[in-house]
């Protein structure tokens, strides 16, 4: 009974803070939305027995992606009002484009047969001794570790893609190169004016710091720098 | 668990990762070292191929059969060759870093894992370990506008293939009950449970896979991909990607989808067709050598295409020669296209050639070798591949393809003839710079290839012949 009820609020306020994602007028308000909608998600993992789930849902999801998207959201600031002027040129055929599809693929799943064990298959996924996150576990390490392995590389790749495509080693970029730090002397920086009692400060008394020694500059080049031979 | 099967992938991503560390590492240019401790890696890798043992490994999801050792090799030779061809121009162009060897390498792998992959799972995602590195690479010239446009459009569009695909892979496991290609033929044997919801589902696949081949109808990108990317990776993605992607369709189309072969013949029927006609007629009026590539393989694979319509044990053999074939065809032209260089610029068009055959005759005669093998007169290796695939289909009567595929490649000779027009006829211009060492090596090494293959054709044809008792027993 309990169960039961949890399962229609966590069910009825997912579905209506997903639908508030969509038609939230201020983005900020989406992202708190959707943020609204995982907790929900989570708790009905909880409800299904999928604690684990549940927490990478709070955890990765919650703390993480939607933090992202709340800062891009900020950061970025993009006009949602101006993405959203085509929606009513283009809704009718969009939604007819849909219901097309919908249609064909009633008529697609129209003919599926179901394996006669599926209602049991589906009530027990797991065997009921094995803990949740101990048959994810052996899911992904024990029998699927190729493909899980194959999926960080893919990972890697799209790294290294985003590295080599928009990472430029600037000569304007000003970084912290401690060892020129360390190594600025005084004689670089001070300098003793004498001054004058009750005499104002001369306005030769205003100086701009020397100019690093070039030698420091070149080596200096070489410091943090991941890409080479980019300047040309 | 038998995962020593997979070693030589193991070895070359540990490689990989191996050559980025010292790529970020090393102080200075590294772009040398990295490239030739790639291609060592690759030559490792192949040696390792040979060594290995056959069966399936990781549940099935792994497999090493005589496919995947034929196609692994030529996949391995075209990176290596690929990687080679790139030293000096990617000097020129400025664009030497050492992550494009390594771009080339993991794609290499995504692609070793294609032709190995014995599940659903395992061939999207070594299709996409080789397209996210192919992208990139596409787009690797970033300060150039015409790469950097090719690297988007192929990634825009490769993102929707990808995604019809795996919607086609949704329907087929649900429809199937399996992920594994094993399970999905058992399914598929009793014709009554293919119902239309598994046939969506291959149509689906198909589409994923044909434009990963770049066939049409789903061709669109390819003469601009081709045209916008560095020419090097031009010849990387005519030949290494081509292959894993075919091998892949054939093994896709016969082994899971072999008991379902009258549901599908007649749309890779008509996309072969279509191939074979657009590679012939839209190549006569290009200007640009590599937009003329871009069609010419594009046709090219039309005819692979009849070799996986026949759906039978001749038909994968045809396959796989005709892929062998093709490789070194397409990969010795890239050779001389990047040999053409005027006073440090790279020239692209067909007129550039003019007067070749007498500034620069060796080059002129290994274009010579290609165009007519690629036009497929013998005894030149191009004629060995077409003769097999129309082969393979009058066995399997499939007439129409077979006729059709002899008047598109009469069609197509036109174009390859006037290349060599070009060359040996046309008022010379000036003489192009002196070509690099390297290019030397793989158009002298392709060269010899299609020239001699019809001396020594058996250690190929009895490959191709023993990877097609994989699938038919």
């Amino acid at each position: 009974m309990i169960t039961m009820i949890a399962f229609y609020v966590f069910a009825a306020i997912l579905v209506a803070s997903a639908a508030l994602v969509v038609s939230a007028r201020n983005p900020v308000h989406s992202v708190l939305f959707l943020i609204l909608a995982f907790f929900n998600a989570a708790g009905l993992f909880l409800l299904n027995g999928a604690e684990f789930l549940a927490m990478i849902l709070v955890i990765v999801y919650v703390g993480a992606v939607a933090v992202l998207f709340l800062f891009v959201v900020m950061m970025l600031d993009v006009n949602f009002v101006e993405l959203r002027e085509g929606v009513q040129r283009y809704a009718p055929i969009g939604a007819m484009v849909g219901l097309v599809l919908f249609v064909e693929l009633l008529m697609v799943i129209g003919g599926w047969r179901f394996a006669p064990a599926m209602p049991t298959l589906r009530a027990a996924p797991t065997q009921t001794n094995v803990q949740n996150t101990a048959a994810l576990g052996d899911a992904l390490y024990t029998h699927n570790v190729l493909l899980f392995q194959l999926a960080g590389l893919v990972l890697l790749v799209a790294m290294i893609g985003a590295i080599v495509l928009t990472l430029r080693d600037r000569s304007v970029s000003r970084r912290q190169v401690i060892a020129r730090q360390i190594a600025r002397s005084a004689d670089l920086s001070l300098e003793m004016v004498p001054m004058a009692l009750n005499a104002g400060t001369p306005a030769t008394s205003f100086r701009r710091p020397l100019p690093e020694p070039v030698a420091h500059e070149a080596s200096a080049a070489h410091h943090g720098a991941v890409h080479h031979g980019e300047e040309h | 668990m038998n995962w020593f099967l997979s070693l030589p992938e193991i070895v070359l991503a540990l490689s990989g990762m191996g050559i980025l560390l010292l790529g970020v590492v090393k102080r200075g240019d590294a772009t040398q070292i990295c490239s030739m401790l790639t291609i060592a890696a690759l030559v490792l890798c192949a040696v390792l191929i040979v060594g290995n043992s056959f069966g399936p490994a990781f549940e099935g999801q792994f497999l090493a059969d005589p496919i995947s050792v034929f196609a692994k090799l030529l996949i391995l030779a075209a990176s290596a060759f690929s990687v080679l061809l790139s030293l000096d121009f990617n000097e020129r162009a400025h664009i030497a870093r050492f992550e494009f060897p390594v771009l080339v390498l993991f794609a290499t792998l995504g692609m070793m894992m294609m032709v190995s992959a014995g599940n659903m799972m395992s061939l999207y995602l070594g299709l996409e370990l080789q397209s996210l590195s192919i992208y990139v690479l596409a787009a690797f010239a970033r300060d150039d506008l015409r790469s950097a446009e090719a690297g988007l459009k192929y990634f825009v569009l490769g993102a929707l293939a990808s995604g019809l695909l795996l919607y086609g892979i949704s329907l087929v496991y649900g429809f199937s009950g399996s992920m594994d290609f094993v399970g999905i033929a058992h399914a598929l044997a009793d014709p009554a449970s293919v119902s239309p919801g598994v046939i969506v589902g291959i149509v689906f696949v198909i589409t994923g896979l044909a434009f990963k081949v770049a066939a049409v109808p789903f061709h669109m990108w390819t003469p601009d991909v081709y045209e916008g990317a560095p020419t090097p990776v031009t010849a990387f993605f005519g030949t290494a990607p081509k292959v894993a992607a075919m091998v892949l369709f054939a093994r896709v189309m016969m082994g899971p989808f072999g008991h379902a072969l009258g549901q599908w013949q007649t749309l890779i029927e008509t996309i072969s067709i279509a191939s074979m006609i657009l590679g012939a007629l839209a190549a006569i009026g290009q200007t640009n050598i590599k937009r003329l590539m871009a069609y010419s393989s594009i046709g090219h694979m039309g005819y692979v295409l009849i070799g996986i319509a026949c759906g039978n044990a001749a038909g994968l053999r045809s396959v796989l020669i005709y892929l062998a074939v093709y490789v070194f065809m397409f990969l010795g032209t890239f050779a001389v296209i990047l040999a053409m260089r005027r006073r440090g610029e790279a020239v692209e068009t067909i007129a550039d050639l003019a007067g070749l055959g007498r500034n620069d005759p060796a080059l002129a005669l290994a274009m010579t070798v290609f165009m007519f093998s690629m036009a497929g007169i013998p005894p030149l290796s191009g004629f060995f591949g077409k003769l097999y695939v129309f082969l393979a289909a009058v066995q399997s009567g499939l007439w129409g393809l077979a006729v059709i595929g002899v008047l598109t490649s009469v069609v197509g000779a036109f174009y390859y003839l006037r290349i060599i027009k070009v060359m040996y006829f046309d008022e010379p211009g000036s003489a192009f710079d002196r070509r690099a060492p390297s290019l030397s090596v793989v158009a002298a090494a392709t060269g010899i290839f299609t020239t001699f293959f019809f001396l020594l054709p058996a250690p190929v044809l009895n490959a191709a012949q023993a990877a097609a008792k994989v699938l038919f027993g």
